[in-house]
């Protein structure tokens, strides 16, 4: 059954057939996909939901597809944890990680929208597809292009981190490094797709593409028993994914899946790149773009188009904004592998950072319940732990040399610097710290 | 040598197809302003009532979005590159 109405712009409401474009000819607004939610409403339900697959795709009425091929069956549906630990440390009662560091199969919530935007290059006929990309993106059209056997071709900032690139290449995409910013990169793709008429999926195929990112919020709600977070904290680059995590709760309130008082929306930017907290914090909601300095790659969006339908978001449902420096982050990223075993990237450092600030600042009421939203995968962005390298012995294959290294080290919490634990002088330690992307370990023996 | 101005194809029913467009002025606003005498159909698209570059639209200066420079009142000369881009939001 198929819901979709058409596209229409956010702006001046003018109406458009489903296509792939993705701004409106009269003013420019952005088009979004309109759905008939009154049939949705009588025929369809949370029963009909739950006996499917579990995957992204099991709320494909409220996605924007219209032919039976869908591309991505197996995307989505990631684990939302109690994070009992980390609640501890941040002084709150209840708090759960969405945990899309372990999407499929690219390691992060880009292989939702990158799901939805090849089923719709698919119905259109299209047989390249790109995208500009700040790294997830690039590897989730790369995995996903290819596999479904699309001519795919990705542009990046040209120096962006190995991890992303290798996790591009490896596929056998294309890959064109940009010299420039993510802004520059995004600003030659929308050129590109308009001389070459690829389904670029951040650019012409926006529309269809921006409405995966419901699916994190379907999932949590359904996750919760059909309930929405009283709180949910989710980091920015354009910030699109948090307002569709907006729109999806409001989506299943409007069919009347979910009751309950509106999600407060809490939004998290690098300090170094932050212009929707700017907008947020001096209550104009209009976005100044700024020349991105952080080393959240993934975040480092200047200039974003949606920056300010995201304030709006913020405000309208009574949450906040917060940003933290690069240092806040990397302690961000610790803090949330030492607590709950989840290793996650510079992006999710900075959502757990700006969730840390809200709670003590009161911000976010700490009896309440609140969702920390978590991106994507800390191996993607291992350079960014490369200045706080661990310390650990290295040693002789011999069990008294293990001995007298466990003696030294036992009190040693990980990370944790050595100074501060119990370490005996004439125990040699060993840093990574000189070569990073490379082992962690390049010490001498005991 | 004039100045040129690159034209996005959504705003190119308005310039009766043309892809770009040469033009001479001293700043931005005045060759937005010649612009929109030239082809009356851009008047409204690029700039809001106040003539402020309207919110989804980005304008370069060779390589440079106006925002980030002066904006109307950006210099431009013989030999720039003005690029009209409809803004698209990051991924």
């Amino acid at each position: 059954m198929n819901y979709v109405r058409g596209l229409q712009c956010r702006e001046c409401r003018a109406a458009y057939p489903v296509s792939p474009r993705a701004i409106c000819e009269e003013c420019f607004g952005p088009l979004e996909v309109t759905y008939d939610y009154e049939a949705l409403r009588r025929e369809s339900g949370p029963g009909s939901i739950v006996a499917r697959g579990r995957s992204m795709w099991r709320y494909r009425e409220l996605l924007p597809v219209e032919g039976a091929e869908i591309l991505g069956l197996e995307v989505g549906y990631t684990p939302l944890v109690r994070a009992t630990r980390l609640a501890e440390r941040l002084g709150v009662d209840n708090l759960f990680i969405k945990n899309d560091a372990v999407n499929f199969p690219t390691l992060s919530f880009k292989d939702r929208v990158v799901s939805v935007a090849l089923t719709k290059a698919r119905e259109f006929g299209m047989t390249t597809v790109g995208c500009a990309s700040t790294g997830n993106l690039a590897n989730a059209v790369a995995a996903q292009g290819v596999r479904h056997g699309f001519d795919t071709c990705v542009l990046v900032p040209e120096d962006l981190e190995a991890a992303k690139i290798v996790g591009t290449t490896v596929y056998g995409a294309r890959l064109v490094g940009v010299r420039g910013d993510y802004d520059q990169v995004n600003r030659l793709c929308s050129q590109i797709a308009d001389r070459f008429g690829w389904g670029i999926v951040n650019v012409n195929l926006r529309p269809f593409y921006g409405e995966g990112s419901k699916t994190v919020g379907f999932e949590i709600a359904e996750q919760s028993g059909w309930k929405r977070p009283a709180n949910l904290v989710c980091c920015m680059a354009g910030g699109s994914l948090l307002t569709k995590i907006g729109k999806a709760f409001d989506e299943l309130a409007l069919l009347g899946w979910i009751e309950g008082p509106k999600t407060k929306l809490y939004g998290a930017q690098a300090t170094g790149c932050n212009p929707i907290v700017t907008a947020v914090k001096d209550g104009t909601g209009e976005i100044r773009p700024v020349k991105a300095r952080t080393i959240a790659r993934s975040l480092a969006i200047g200039n974003p188009a949606d920056g300010h339908y995201a304030a709006r978001a913020i405000k309208e449902s009574g949450g906040w904004a917060e940003d933290v420096t690069d240092a806040e982050m990397v302690d961000g990223i610790r803090l949330l592998a030492e607590t709950e075993g989840i290793f996650t990237e510079t992006a999710g450092g900075v959502t757990v950072a700006a969730a840390r600030k809200l709670i003590a600042s009161g911000r976010i009421p700490r009896d309440q319940t609140t969702v920390l939203v978590i991106t994507g995968n800390g191996l993607k962005t291992t350079d960014a732990l490369a200045s706080t390298a661990p310390v650990y012995p290295v040693i002789e294959p011999r069990l008294d040399a293990f001995e007298r290294a466990i003696e030294c080290t036992g009190r040693v919490s990980p990370g944790v610097p050595p100074s501060s634990g119990r370490i005996r002088e004439d125990v040699l330690l060993s840093s990574g710290r000189s070569a990073p992307a490379a082992p962690l370990s390049s010490g001498r023996a005991l | 040598m004039p100045i040129q101005v690159r034209i996005p194809s959504v705003l190119r029913r308005q310039t009766d197809g043309a892809e770009s467009v040469a033009l001479e002025a001293k700043t931005l606003g005045e060759l937005l302003d010649g612009l929109e005498s030239r082809y009356e159909g851009l008047r409204g698209k690029l700039r809001g009532p106040r003539g402020e570059i309207r919110r989804f639209v980005n304008i370069y200066v060779n390589d440079n979005d106006v925002r980030l420079l002066d904006g109307s009142t950006t210099p431009v000369a013989d030999g720039d590159e003005v690029t009209i881009i409809p803004a698209v939001a990051g991924g």
